[in-house]
């Protein structure tokens, strides 16, 4: 007998219907249009640079720059290269960035809060502050400052006088700068030694608390030590600290810190616009905190302000951390609107300046945007560290 | 019985108890209501003084610009070209006719119960564009062309951020839908794409669109400056858009794709017919918001020469035969802005309350 064996197991989808056959034909697909397009942009990229006798390449970079920089930290004048013109405009950008970011915080801290306050005056005032700022584009505030404000300043003849050592001015803001003398390293090692001394007792109050269950208190303690100890080694080094002030010579000042128009009306510009939308966040955070919360804190009796340190802020600041860290990233984006009255940043300096100068546009361009991805992703990884800190951990 | 009854607690008058409740609750709250109301009203005397009774509204040019306070004069003088900016004056009846399509479309959308009013808006995103594109530049059907360098102004920062977020949503929608793809390749690219163009700040794509993009091009193919300010601008957005889009993918429930896989929908058809409809339904307000972002960040346009309505305002402050008229300029340009964004905003606050129902699990 024969015996006919028939498979009853369905016949498998043909391979056009099979996901994964599918699901590899279309990414090799995709893979050869990257390429393809990345092929073609090379191609017209080289070909028209060279009709245009363009030439590439990062040796521009030890070329000599030959323009003058209004501002800047790192040492600089014409004759340098232009490789050093970029990390003017890179640190110029860094600076305003954190002192944007530290005003920025602090600000939109204290209208949030008042935002929330039982006064209402206080609470309306915020609310109007808020939806006016963040509803104006940023770079007419910025121009608002800059051309409306501050260059409406005295001349420097006129400039209005602090006590003889602050100046204020249309050509900036002119502060004492303090002038280390010999000797004060001691300082140096005081300062040093009195942040180790508080994180010492910290340590030690924290151990004591867990053991015993007393408080120490050591905001108060900390405090002391930080002031107390450089200002007594201070005293002991001989007060090595000379402070050089700025003084009228011809037209303009001499001597001293100046802060440029441009620096301060991007920094304000930046910090007022930003706490407008970090205010919002913050209200939303502590919003989110449960009354319940409150109500058990106040049910074992802390008082209000320990509520507020040890039960509200930390379950607030697991809503808030998220989307401050992107208004942080786009108040650092945000300072390269310093192009546009002049401050050099490094979109100014390095994305205009040089690259009209050398013409070597994809250089400048990827070094740039390289340069703010940089930063943003350090950003995301610090806060994403900071995030997973205090984040809820579910045991 | 007992006769003994509680009196009803003493009433105070009703403003009185507010304000001591709301105002003057404890030493602290009292001594910041007075600062507060100090500085309100030294500030706002002076303010309305600048704003209206010292102000000057009637006149010719700047000569007649004599009070203490603002020159309105400067505004109302040089309106047309703060809103059409150097577009012939004769055909200005075109751009007129797209603002007042664009209030008929966009208007009764505030307005509940408005007859049609879903049409009008779908009209309004994908009709309008199509009009505008043959009514603005011109060159068809007998109308006059009117090169683009020549647009400026208010219209301007329209056509720069209408065209910006509609250009951007159907990329935005294909990255999201990239970024969430179970094909790690494309998943990657999709990635890398968003992740680097919103790392990046506006203006420096703009530079790379004006300066970088005609070197990508092949010989003899150029676009002129709005097309690649536009073009840069759309890119760029799209990065945005898709990361909204991609917040209401992953808020509708898997039993919604399930169900879509059970009923052997393909991929095209699940995803069009049952998981877009109710993640774009849910991300309408976050998309109303980026379309303010880009609104705002259209300004930056001015960085790369285009007249955008700050543009112009810019460009006139500077003109000697107006003195010290910058404030009053840029009180105007943040007057428009704040009406526009603020509205906006309004109405998606709005809607993101009537939207809120029954999505939630």
């Amino acid at each position: 007998m024969k015996k006919q064996t028939i498979d009853t197991r369905p016949a498998g989808p043909k391979p056009w219907y099979d996901p994964r056959v599918r699901s590899l034909f279309f990414q090799a697909i995709a893979i050869a249009l990257v390429f393809w397009g990345g092929w073609v942009l090379v191609d017209n990229t080289l070909s028209n640079m060279q009709s245009r006798g363009i030439s590439t390449g990062f040796g521009f970079l030890n070329e000599t720059a030959g323009f003058g920089i209004i501002m800047n930290l790192v040492p600089y004048d014409a004759t340098m290269s232009y490789g050093r013109t970029f990390w003017v405009g890179l640190t110029n950008t860094l600076l305003v960035s954190a002192m944007g970011v530290v005003a920025a915080t602090i600000l939109g801290f204290i209208i949030g809060v008042a935002r929330l306050s039982s006064n209402w005056l206080v609470a309306k005032m915020a609310l109007v502050y808020i939806e006016v700022i963040r509803n104006i584009p940023l770079l007419l505030q910025i121009f608002f400052w800059y051309f409306a404000v501050l260059s409406n300043l005295p001349s420097p003849r006129q400039s209005v006088d602090v006590g003889g050592a602050m100046f204020l001015n249309n050509r900036g803001l002119y502060l004492p700068e303090p002038m280390t003398q010999e000797g004060f390293g001691i300082v140096w090692g005081g300062i040093l030694l009195a942040i180790a001394a508080v994180v010492g007792v910290r340590v030690w109050a924290k151990k004591r608390q867990l053991a015993t269950g007393q408080i120490f208190p050591t905001f108060k303690v900390g405090v002391a030590i930080l002031v107390f100890v450089p200002v007594i080694s201070y005293l002991v080094a001989g007060r090595p600290l000379d402070w050089e002030l700025p003084a009228l010579r011809g037209f303009n000042f001499g001597g001293g810190i100046t802060i440029i128009p441009e620096l301060a009306a991007l920094w304000i510009a930046l910090s007022l616009y930003t706490a407008s939308f970090i205010a919002e966040i913050v209200r939303s955070g502590i919003l989110s905190v449960s009354k319940g919360q409150t109500e058990a804190s106040k049910a074992l009796g802390l008082p209000n302000g320990l509520t507020l340190r040890l039960v509200v802020i930390p379950q607030a600041m697991r809503v808030i951390i998220p989307p401050l860290t992107s208004q942080y990233l786009n108040l650092v984006k945000n300072s390269s609107l310093a192009t546009a009255i002049g401050y050099p940043d490094l979109v100014a300096v390095f994305m205009g300046t040089t690259l009209n100068q050398t013409g070597q546009a994809v250089e400048v361009v990827a070094i740039t945007m390289a340069v703010y991805l940089t930063i943003s992703l350090l950003i995301s990884l610090f806060m994403n560290i900071y995030n997973r800190a205090v984040a809820i951990k579910e045991r | 019985m007992t006769e003994s009854t509680m009196k009803a607690p003493k009433k105070a008058l009703r403003p009185v108890k507010w304000m001591r409740e709301n105002l003057f609750s404890g030493w602290f709250n009292t001594v910041l209501t007075l600062g507060v109301a100090y500085m309100l009203v030294t500030s706002v005397g002076p303010l309305l003084n600048w704003f209206f009774l010292d102000a000057n509204f009637v006149g010719a040019d700047a000569s007649d610009c004599t009070g203490a306070g603002a020159c309105w004069l400067f505004i109302s003088q040089r309106l047309n070209f703060f809103i059409y900016g150097f577009y012939p004056d004769e055909l200005q009846w075109r751009v007129d006719a797209m603002f007042l399509l664009l209030a008929i479309a966009f208007v009764p959308q505030f307005i509940e119960r408005f007859p049609g009013r879903k049409w009008l808006g779908l009209f309004g995103i994908f009709g309008l564009p199509v009009v505008g594109y043959f009514l603005i530049p011109g060159g068809s059907f007998g109308l006059e062309q009117v090169q683009s360098s020549k647009w400026g102004g208010l219209m301007l920062t329209l056509i720069l951020a209408y065209i910006g977020i509609v250009a951007s949503l159907p990329i935005g929608i294909l990255l999201a839908l990239g970024r969430r793809s179970e094909m790690p390749i494309i998943r990657g690219i999709c990635v890398v794409f968003i992740e680097v163009w919103r790392a990046v700040p506006l203006i420096t794509v703009l530079f790379m669109a004006s300066v970088m993009l005609p070197l990508f091009l092949p010989e003899g193919v150029n676009f002129e400056k709005l097309a690649r300010a536009l073009i840069g601008i759309t890119l760029w957005q799209s990065a945005y858009m898709a990361e909204v889009i991609r917040g209401g993918l992953q808020a509708i429930p898997r039993g919604q794709y399930e169900a879509a896989d059970a009923l052997g929908l393909g991929y095209w058809r699940k995803t069009g017919l049952v998981i877009l409809p109710q993640a774009l339904k849910m991300v309408i307000p976050g998309i109303v918001n980026t379309f303010i972002s880009l609104f705002k960040d259209t300004t930056l346009v001015l960085i790369i020469g285009l007249f955008d309505i700050l543009g112009t305002v810019q460009s006139t402050v500077t003109d000697p035969a107006w003195q010290n008229v910058a404030i009053e300029g840029y009180v105007f340009v943040a007057f428009c802005f704040w009406v526009f964004c603020f509205g906006i905003s309004r109405y998606s606050q709005n809607l993101e309350r009537k939207l809120d129902t029954g999505h939630k699990t």
